[in-house]
């Protein structure tokens, strides 16, 4: 466990120095801690893979107090149990206008798309955290064998829904922002929305299936 | 139900309040307006919660008609508002009579200005907060920057407004600086030697491309000095990253909430409200401070706001 203050009104614990299960697994425990258990001076947190930013309230504590205050909730964190994690299942229209990566994707890989497609759907996935914009979920590890670099110039407007792959994460875009991970398919799911709850269609710890659909399926499932 | 019609916009108006902290696990900013300072000061002048809604004008101010009339307060950047041909004092509550329209031109001085309103403006909240957050459209009215013919509901004000003034003292205290005190980011030490000097000896324009997501500094390169790979971690308000080109971004209000590129420096708390201030091309330069010394000035302003008797003059 190491502190590194982030601000002046905030301070990052890092839990773990690589990425993998056993550092977020000491991340959530302590997330969920806090969110079961808030101090008064608490304002914000922000997980990550192996971090967690607490933002807190310096008129009520400072940096040096924090730390020790987060030291025992540390230590209590261990012996907590957390819920299971949720199964979310992503449908996915791959390739063509929807995922116009998948083409380079697979030629830098020597494979062909729909390899791609069967080695991202290979596996469940982690949702390490929600971060970048409301909803967007770092899922994590993508296969070795379809890993990517991130687009050297970002495109500045990815339609919602796109389904992205940068070095060992994927993730799927819940709103059109700008981004430069290469896109190879999309979903008619909404990851976000402000009436549903829970708002997220993803949430950090979830497991996450992507499963391959037609085209007829998107169009019937976007009406949906 | 009293109301507020948009005649004209502005160049970029939203509806901002002290925004949605808490929300970091669902990767939902911040938000709120982006001098909290100016809107707070404004709500207390009409006798609001100093958390209610006002709108947050950007650069150029719109033209709003009170049908009902209403006590408003115009705070921040001065934007050359005018009713009825007569210039409108800033800083202080004014009345407005029902039917008089409320102008206001390009500003004069500062980025943003904020139209406070007795009673607040009434929106829908999202996750508690009518701040707009304008990349997800979320919050505010609509979730986007106000158009021409928008109506906004107007709350019940208070029973008593009295017609107070914000001190000369206090606005000197508080106003703008070029200079943005910091503390040292958390990847510091991945920056060397010269691009520290670079980053604390020269001075840094604001680039036309900031938003509230983030101030771009436009000046000398910190270098490529590659910090490599950095493992995405969560980023505050205020925090400034480096990108690979070497350009510092000042990560602002309605910023990603985790990020990936190494940083350098912290904007402290009580100067994050005169980022909100800062125009494009405005020439910043970076001092460093400490931790202790950031924590005292907060404490100390927050007196400030939160003790009326020296608040007004």
């Amino acid at each position: 466990m190491r502190f590194c203050a982030a601000s002046d009104q905030a301070t990052l614990v890092y839990l773990g120095e690589e990425i993998g299960l056993p550092a977020h697994e000491r991340v959530l425990r302590l997330l969920r801690l806090l969110q079961k258990d808030p101090p008064d001076w608490l304002r914000n947190l922000q997980p990550a893979y192996t971090s967690l930013m607490v933002t807190f309230d310096p008129g009520k504590i400072d940096q040096g107090n924090v730390e020790v205050v987060l030291r025992q909730f540390e230590q209590r964190a261990k012996t907590t149990r957390r819920p299971k994690p949720h199964t979310v299942e992503i449908p996915v229209c791959y390739g063509e206008e929807f995922g116009p990566d998948l083409e380079d994707v697979a030629n830098l890989h020597a494979l062909q798309p729909r390899e791609v497609v069967t080695l991202h759907t290979s596996r469940s996935y982690h949702a390490y955290f929600l971060g970048f914009a409301p909803g967007f979920a770092y899922l994590g590890q993508l296969p070795k064998e379809i890993a990517m670099p991130r687009l050297e110039i970002p495109r500045k407007n990815v339609p919602p829904g796109s389904v992205g792959i940068a070095g060992r994460q994927t993730a799927v875009y819940p709103y059109a922002t700008p981004g430069g991970w290469r896109l190879i398919g999309r979903t008619p799911v909404s990851m976000f929305r402000a009436d549903r709850q829970p708002m997220a269609a993803i949430s950090i710890g979830d497991k996450v299936n992507f499963r391959a659909i037609s085209r007829e399926d998107f169009v019937k499932l976007e009406s949906t | 139900m009293t109301s507020l019609v948009v005649e004209s916009p502005g160049l970029l108006t939203t509806v901002q309040d002290l925004g949605r902290p808490g929300f970091g696990p669902l990767g939902v900013s911040p938000s709120g307006a982006a001098d909290p300072v100016a809107l707070r000061l404004g709500n207390l002048l009409v006798g609001n919660a100093p958390d209610d809604a006002g709108l947050e004008m950007t650069l150029l101010g719109g033209t709003f008609v009170f049908p009902e009339g209403a006590v408003v307060a115009l705070t921040g950047a001065d934007f050359g508002a005018m009713i009825g041909g007569h210039p409108v004092e800033m800083w202080t509550s004014q009345t407005i009579s029902p039917g008089a329209k409320l102008v206001l031109g390009p500003t004069r001085n500062f980025a943003r200005s904020y139209l406070a309103v007795a009673g607040g403006i009434q929106v829908a909240p999202f996750l508690g907060s009518a701040s707009t957050h304008l990349l997800s459209g979320l919050g505010g009215h609509d979730g986007r920057a106000l158009r021409k013919g928008d109506v906004l509901k107007l709350g019940e004000p208070a029973k008593e407004i009295s017609c107070q003034r914000i001190s000369q003292s206090v606005l000197l205290t508080l106003k703008p600086r070029r200079v943005l005190r910091v503390t040292d980011g958390p990847q510091i030490h991945c920056f060397s030697e010269e691009a520290k000097q670079v980053f604390f000896r020269n001075t840094f324009q604001v680039s036309e491309a900031s938003d509230r997501t983030g101030l771009r500094m436009e000046g000398p390169s910190l270098g490529a000095k590659g910090p490599g790979e950095m493992i995405t971690e969560g980023v505050p308000v205020g925090a400034i990253q480096v990108t690979p080109s070497g350009q510092p971004i000042i990560l602002f209000v309605d910023q990603q909430t985790t990020g990936g590129y190494p940083k350098i420096a912290n904007v402290i708390g009580v100067d994050l409200h005169r980022l909100g201030q800062l125009r494009p091309r405005t020439e910043v330069r970076f001092e460093r401070t400490s931790l202790a010394v950031a924590r005292s000035l907060w404490i100390e302003q927050e007196r400030l706001l939160n003790s009326p008797r020296q608040l007004f003059a």
